[in-house]
């Protein structure tokens, strides 16, 4: 069963939860940006919350489907046809044999997954089929799908699929600052600094992508300017470069790092990232890592709650 | 709402250790411990100890370890396992592993062509520390140096033992492409380029040794605490040697 790629969207890759276990060598876990839409998509249609899926950022792939087959997207909305009839969002919807399944702009958010039964037959790299396009590894031949590309499916068994409770989703896209617990680096930041960061209504650069999200707005400044020994960059990290306008450090990001780390975002608010488009506004407010690790908690019961039974 | 201890303002150390680490919640899936601030082999040995205790540990509910010069990142699943228990068990494991653990008995040496085809910038290098070309190729080619950690990109180490002489400031502006394997000195720093990526470093040479193949076991050809020595190739072993490097992929 293949699946041909007709046009592959803006930037298309193949993705799962990641690769780790290898940030000593410098490989970063990569994956999905928005981890949650992912593995919403992968149970929808019965998958294991790991199986390969599609990534598709800002605009959608059209894909050619050699058979028939059960998908779903999740994620970003995007205006979605299958052989010019509306498909759903979020709900698993079966393509007949030779179907071209068009995925176009997003409306809002940045990045829509593209789960289908059975899961993408990609070999995996280091225990992963994510796309690590800076090293030219994994997924599907190391880069960003092309037009012509043929991608087999996985044999599946099953064609259990689940549905998502009326109003599941709703809870993502109530509008809130992005929360962030203190950074490794905290202490060389005064007051002023956490004032500016936490006040400051900040622009996600065009500059942004998988390794990080360039902001723009009000200068973080540290207290002196002193050389930090390059250190370790946790998943979502907040560096203040010299120009004292912070980076958050994303799935593809560099694993280790020269420059002081004022703030985190929280892992339950790492998915955001993955919708956050150029020009959006973003907002940081803090919590406590206590606070932090058990909305992580919390996330993961909504989570399994979020299908009807 | 209930007051909760904001957790990341509480800074632990370890004092019944003859040197004390210092522990910090980086986030809330991850602890940075910091032996430090100085980049030396002894500090280095400290740090190796309670990564080689970590893997050597095995838990799943590790995801990652990051060394840096001075300090060990330890990424976990704070949903298995909190930021106390495993403040605790870096504690006893700081305490325990006074030996450090030699991963490669003796140094890799890895053949380096000093051409000024792969390395653009030597003659800069020569002209910047007052050296001739063939001196700062016999300078860089001299010592052991110590892979400190891994990181920048997949397989990049960062290496410790350039000679003073050789140290000269990175480029202005960062070259947008570097070709896999160059070989470059950036400050007080040297380093070999495992996969074409952009670059700032000054460039004195090339490789044909695969430093990052995602298909081996393990993936880079330099892992953290390993001893290397580069040895100068003429262009024609250079050639001859990336020929069997290719001819060995295939």
């Amino acid at each position: 069963m293949t699946i041909r790629v007709a046009k592959p969207g803006f930037f298309t890759t193949v993705q799962d939860l990641g690769r780790y276990g290898y940030a000593h060598l410098g490989i970063s876990p990569g994956g999905a940006a928005d981890a949650l839409s992912f593995r919403i998509a992968n149970l929808l249609v019965g998958n294991d919350e790991n199986a390969p899926a599609l990534e598709m950022t800002l605009l959608g792939a059209t894909l050619e489907f050699e058979e028939s087959a059960i998908a779903a997207l999740a994620g970003a909305s995007c205006e979605c046809t299958a052989s010019l009839a509306k498909v759903p969002a979020n709900t698993a919807f079966e393509l007949p044999a030779g179907a071209v399944l068009q995925c176009g702009s997003m409306t809002s958010g940045g990045r829509c997954y593209l789960a289908v039964q059975g899961g993408f037959d990609i070999p995996l790299v280091m225990g992963s089929a994510s796309t690590f396009v800076p090293g030219h590894f994994g997924g599907f031949a190391g880069r960003r799908l092309r037009s012509g590309d043929v991608l087999r499916l996985r044999q599946h068994g099953s064609s259990h699929i689940r549905s998502l409770r009326p109003d599941a989703l709703d809870a993502l896209h109530a509008p809130q600052p992005l929360r962030v617990t203190r950074g490794a680096q905290q202490e060389w930041f005064g007051p002023e600094g956490f004032d500016t960061l936490f006040s400051t209504a900040y622009v996600v650069s065009e500059q942004s992508d998988r390794t990080g999200l360039r902001l723009k707005g009000a200068a973080v400044r540290p207290r002196e300017h002193s050389e930090l020994l390059t250190d370790g960059i946790p998943l979502g990290a907040i560096q203040v470069p010299q120009d004292g306008q912070p980076i958050i450090l994303f799935v593809d990001q560099q694993t280790t790092g020269g420059y002081p780390k004022i703030a985190n975002v929280i892992a339950a608010d790492v998915h955001r990232l993955g919708q956050l488009r150029p020009r959006d506004e973003v907002r940081l407010a803090e919590v406590s890592i206590v606070q932090a690790v058990q909305t992580l908690g919390e996330q993961e019961r909504w989570l399994r709650e979020l299908f009807v039974s | 709402m209930a007051f909760v201890p904001v957790l990341s303002e509480i800074i632990y150390s370890c004092q019944k250790m003859r040197n004390p680490v210092t522990i910090i919640p980086a986030s809330d899936s991850s602890l940075l411990v910091v032996f430090g601030n100085v980049i030396s082999p002894a500090l280095h040995q400290r740090l190796m100890g309670l990564f080689h205790a970590f893997q050597a540990w095995h838990d799943p509910r590790i995801r990652n370890l990051h060394p840096g010069y001075a300090s060990l990142l330890i990424d976990f699943d704070p949903l298995r396992l909190t930021h106390d228990e495993l403040i605790s068990v870096v504690q006893q494991l700081a305490v325990t592993t006074a030996s450090p653990v030699d991963t490669r008995a003796g140094a890799v040496t890895i053949p380096v062509c000093y051409d000024t085809e792969f390395g653009p910038d030597l003659l800069d290098v020569a002209q910047h520390t007052g050296l001739s070309p063939d001196e700062v190729v016999r300078e860089h080619s001299s010592p052991t140096y110590l892979v400190h950690f891994l990181g920048f990109s997949p397989g990049f180490a960062y290496l410790g033992g350039l000679p003073e002489i050789l140290h000269t400031p990175r480029l202005a502006t960062p070259r947008p492409s570097v070709a896999a394997g160059s070989v470059g000195i950036a400050g007080n720093q040297t380093g070999i380029y495992p996969v074409d990526s952009p670059g700032g470093w000054k460039l004195i040479g090339r490789t044909p040794v695969r430093m990052f193949d995602p298909e081996a076991t393990p993936p880079t050809r330099l892992l953290p605490g390993d001893k290397v020595k580069f040895s100068p190739v003429d262009r024609a072993t250079f050639e001859d040697m990336q020929r069997a490097a290719e001819a060995s992929l295939k």
